[in-house]
């Protein structure tokens, strides 16, 4: 039922649009990634593997990927200890205080992240208000101080901030299980945890793996969160990135990093597509 | 009569009548799924033709090429002189009620039925006496400002009829538009349908699968199969002389008989009739009203049996009953009702009312 | 729904979960506004001298103000640019089709699930391979392009609740593209375009790690706030983000409003269809 023209005029300029400002940016991201910086300080745009094989032999790019990846693994998996058994109160148990629960999940949500981390600095620091209350109730003596600045602070900013965004989608797909379908075990005699092992858990795994995937990506390219609770021991991946982009100067070994971490998420993203829908029975 | 078979279907308009819109060799496919073959058809002028098929048959897409909502993959459709089917719907001057009233959900019932002026941009006079005349027509004025959502299915289906001849289209199409109804209101507005249709003098080519209502409304039924026209004919023609196996079982119940003709004789198990239909093998469809219970006096050309009661099936004023011949073979038929019918029957039919038709082969 | 006492032990603890995650998600939130009346400053325990100094001090901050006006500046016309090409984008989506058409849709949702820094740095690297200045329009340009794919996800949501047969009747009814383009497919969408158009400001409102690497001489709200959270913290900041959640908090509120009544209504016509 549209013409031509029609067609033509909803697809190009939305295509042309994202071709300039995502396509060749993503593009010249890979392309830096293959050049490198002279002495002077210039771009030398001649292609060699340099930054890789720079990327390898100093120790300190991989470690500190395999610590990001570490602490994102970790908000991981407290975002869905968090944010799973929330999700099911909800959809199950919450009755008719669900949609206004729901909406108390979403709130912070529009509270700032960065505002947010701030927050938790406030909190967490020598002389925050945790400290201060744990000496004004003697519980401790002197301030607590692996608190702040460190991997700790780090993780525990991050899985505030990505526990509603695991909670969504879990939510939602315990929401489109029909509650029929429970009723159905209920009544060939499985125990509600059976019909929750058996029936529920089953059909939640795509939005599992859809929240796990957020919180995992998301946690693993940030570089807020270290900087300002961080500390030198919380120090991740982007953060290497932001000082070759800023200070040290070298944008072609920062494009390596960044493409490294591109196409790890992508390769997440791709399998967690696939076993999302290798778990979706609609 | 014998050779009515034989000849070509022919799927012009009325004698006599002007053809206002012709439909040439149209084909359509979705894929490799051939929805519409080779599809011509005519609609005279004031005419109300009925395009009955299942679902599947390729109905509704003959409709929405027609209204220009999918392009024909071949063939022409005409209108008046005009070439219909490069231009697009809002070219058009055909208008469609949706299945569904496809009613704007943000306009009152007075700018839905106005929308067609105002995007034409009539004079805002013009568009409101319109508009006050069409909402009367379907007797809807006090809904003027409602919105579609408070209103209930038929009156939408009022609406959505009005908001289409505001326009005074040439040709107005429907779209299956009394199937989200009950069947009381339906049958009403069957009723109504028909005397607008009468009123207006616009041609209607209406769609449905529903066979009671083609017969009841229609000039022509135009039966569509899988994507080919079985038939075009009119209600009482349609049904009394099938001219395939489909379209006999597709309008009320039948009898297919399955015989042999040799010298202008038709044998079918124990039965035997006159026909004039050449010699092999030969259907033959016989509707089960017109195997009667055998009178006192045999008429010409009637076929006389008797057959044993299986089943007995209450409808009200009439009966069906399963019978089974003496050589095994079953049969429908259809009387008055009476209480319970046991034993043999003897039972007679004319050879003229068994009408032979064509085999319907399977396609895909 | 579940038959009682089975399901007791299981909901035994799952509300206390549930209370213990809702104070862990709104702990921080609470804290900042609570601080945000400190007169001790930002830490402490407990809060004492309570004032509204810092507020008085944030209005009279006029860097804070410049900065909040240009994050509604880029917010206005980052929700203008990711409409103006989102809408259109959802659109063929859901009714073209054209070469690289799964590709376009990846591209177009990577920004919001790729971190931030990639789709920032990869900018940086645009704006300056072309030679444009860093300035509050890269900026504009970057948060525009990255939520495109908010407003697409949203109104391709919204197309596929629309029934086809709405446009159809309005070309029916000789209404051309253009023409049915505003009459029918907008307002039938608006509650998602809409929706789209308030999440895109509150999240280019709140960006961070794209703006960090597209800034230019003027600062959006959440660098300046970043700049002066590196030189030392007060509660002025705790003042101006209590402000910004109580406008969120109001903005959510009206959207919710405004759902739950649209939305009420053809419930309410699909029960009178049925009876």
């Amino acid at each position: 039922m549209f013409s031509r023209a029609y067609r033509a005029a909803i697809t190009l300029p939305p295509l042309l649009w994202v071709a300039a400002f995502l396509l060749i940016p993503y593009a010249l991201l890979f392309c830096y990634s293959f050049w490198s910086v002279s002495p002077e300080q210039a771009i030398v745009h001649s292609w060699n593997l340099d930054n890789y094989r720079e990327l390898f032999r100093v120790n300190v790019y991989l470690q500190t990927l395999f610590r990001s990846m570490w602490i994102a693994a970790r908000v991981t998996i407290f975002a869905l200890l968090l944010g799973y058994p929330l999700a099911y109160f909800l959809s199950f148990h919450a009755g008719k205080r669900k949609d206004l629960l729901y909406q108390l999940v979403i709130i912070p949500l529009w509270v700032s992240y960065l505002v947010r981390a701030y927050a938790w600095k406030t909190i967490l620091g020598s002389d925050g208000v945790l400290n201060t209350l744990l000496q004004y109730v003697h519980l401790t003596k002197h301030p607590l101080e692996f608190l702040l600045y460190s991997p700790f602070a780090v993780v525990l900013t991050l899985t505030h901030i990505y526990t509603p965004f695991t909670f969504l989608p879990i939510y939602a797909s315990l929401e489109h299980i029909p509650r029929n379908l429970v009723e159905a075990s209920h009544d060939l005699g499985a125990s509600p945890f059976q019909t929750f092992w058996r029936v529920i858990f089953p059909l939640s795994i795509p939005g599992v793996l859809a929240g796990a995937t957020f919180a995992f990506v998301l946690s693993l390219g940030d570089f807020l969160a270290p900087l300002l609770l961080g500390g030198p021991s919380g120090i991740m991946i982007s953060n290497i990135v932001v000082s070759l982009f800023g200070a040290a100067y070298n944008w072609p070994l920062g494009a390596a990093i960044s493409l490294c971490m591109l196409v790890l998420v992508i390769g997440l993203l791709f399998l967690s597509e696939n076993l999302e829908k290798k778990w979706s029975f609609r | 009569m014998a050779t009515s078979t034989e000849s070509a279907i022919t799927n012009a308009a009325r004698p006599g009548a002007e053809p206002l819109l012709t439909i040439r060799n149209i084909a359509k496919s979705f894929g490799r799924n051939a929805v519409l073959r080779d599809i011509s058809l005519q609609v005279a002028e004031g005419e109300f033709l009925t395009i009955l098929g299942e679902s599947g048959s390729g109905k509704t897409t003959l409709l929405r090429i027609i209204a220009g909502f999918e392009n024909a993959d071949s063939g022409e459709i005409w209108m008046g002189g005009e070439r219909l089917d490069p231009l697009p719907p809002y070219r058009r001057r055909v208008n469609t009620v949706f299945q569904h009233y496809a009613l704007f959900p943000h306009l009152t019932v007075e700018d839905n039925v106005g929308y067609g002026l105002r995007v034409a941009k009539r004079p805002k006079q013009e568009i409101a006496s319109r508009v006050e005349q069409a909402l009367a027509m379907v007797k809807m004025t006090d809904y003027a400002r409602s919105k579609p959502a408070k209103i209930s299915g038929g009156q939408q289906q009022r609406i959505a009829l009005a908001r289409a001849l505001v326009n005074r289209p040439r040709l107005l199409l429907l779209d299956e538009p009394l199937s989200a109804l009950d069947a009381n209101l339906r049958r009403q507005m069957q009723v109504e349908l028909k005397s607008l249709q009468r009123e207006v003098g616009i041609s209607f080519v209406f769609v449905t699968h529903d066979q009671e209502e083609a017969m009841v409304m229609s000039d022509r039924i135009a039966l569509l199969r899988m994507g080919e026209l079985e038939q075009v004919a009119s209600p009482r023609e349609i049904y009394s002389r099938p001219a395939t196996a489909y379209t006999a079982q597709f309008i009320g119940h039948t009898n297919l008989l399955h015989a042999e003709v040799k010298d202008g004789i038709a044998r079918c198990h124990s039965l035997s009739w006159r026909t004039g239909f050449r010699d092999g093998p030969a259907l033959f469809s016989l509707r089960p009203e017109n195997i009667r219970l055998a009178g006192a006096t045999a008429a010409h050309d009637v076929i006389r049996f008797r057959a044993k009661v299986r089943h007995q099936a209450f409808h009200g004023a009439t009966e069906l009953l399963q019978i089974e011949c003496a050589d095994g073979l079953l049969l429908s038929i259809r009387t008055a009702s009476r209480e319970n019918r046991q034993g043999d029957l003897d039972l007679e039919f004319s050879a003229s009312d068994a009408v032979p038709v064509r085999e319907s082969p399977e396609r895909n | 729904m579940s038959a009682g006492s089975r399901a007791a032990r299981e909901s035994r603890w799952l509300p206390w979960h549930a209370i213990a995650v809702f104070a862990f998600l709104y702990l921080p939130i609470v804290t900042l506004i609570v601080y945000s009346f400190n007169g001790q400053g930002v830490g402490g325990f407990p809060p004492r001298n309570l004032t509204l100094d810092w507020y008085r001090m944030l209005f009279a901050d006029d860097a804070i103000w410049a900065s909040v006006l240009n994050s509604l500046l880029v917010a206005l016309v980052a929700v203008a640019i990711a409409l103006v090409f989102g809408i259109p984008a959802a659109l063929a989506l859901d009714r073209a089709n054209f070469p690289g058409k799964a590709a376009f849709r990846r591209l177009v949702l990577l920004p919001l699930i790729l971190p931030g820094i990639i789709t920032g740095l990869s900018l940086l690297m645009l704006f300056r391979q072309t030679d444009v200045k860093l300035s509050l329009v890269t900026i504009v340009l970057g948060h525009g392009t990255a939520l495109i794919s908010v407003a697409t996800t949203e109104v391709f949501a919204g197309l596929q609740k629309l029934d086809r047969a709405q446009e159809e009747a309005s070309l029916d009814l000789g209404a051309n593209y253009w023409q049915t383009f505003w009459r029918v497919t907008i307002p039938n969408l608006r509650l998602s375009i809409i929706g789209a158009a308030l999440l895109i400001f509150t999240l280019s409102m709140d960006e961070i790690a794209v703006s960090f690497f597209l800034i230019g001489r003027d600062n959006t709200l959440p660098l300046e706030i970043w700049g002066r959270l590196r030189r030392g913290i007060t509660p002025e900041i705790n003042a101006i983000s209590s402000i910004i959640f109580v406008f969120s908090l109001v903005a959510i509120v009206t959207w919710y409003r405004l759902r739950v009544g649209a939305e009420g209504q053809p419930e309410i016509a699909a029960e009178l269809l049925e009876t």
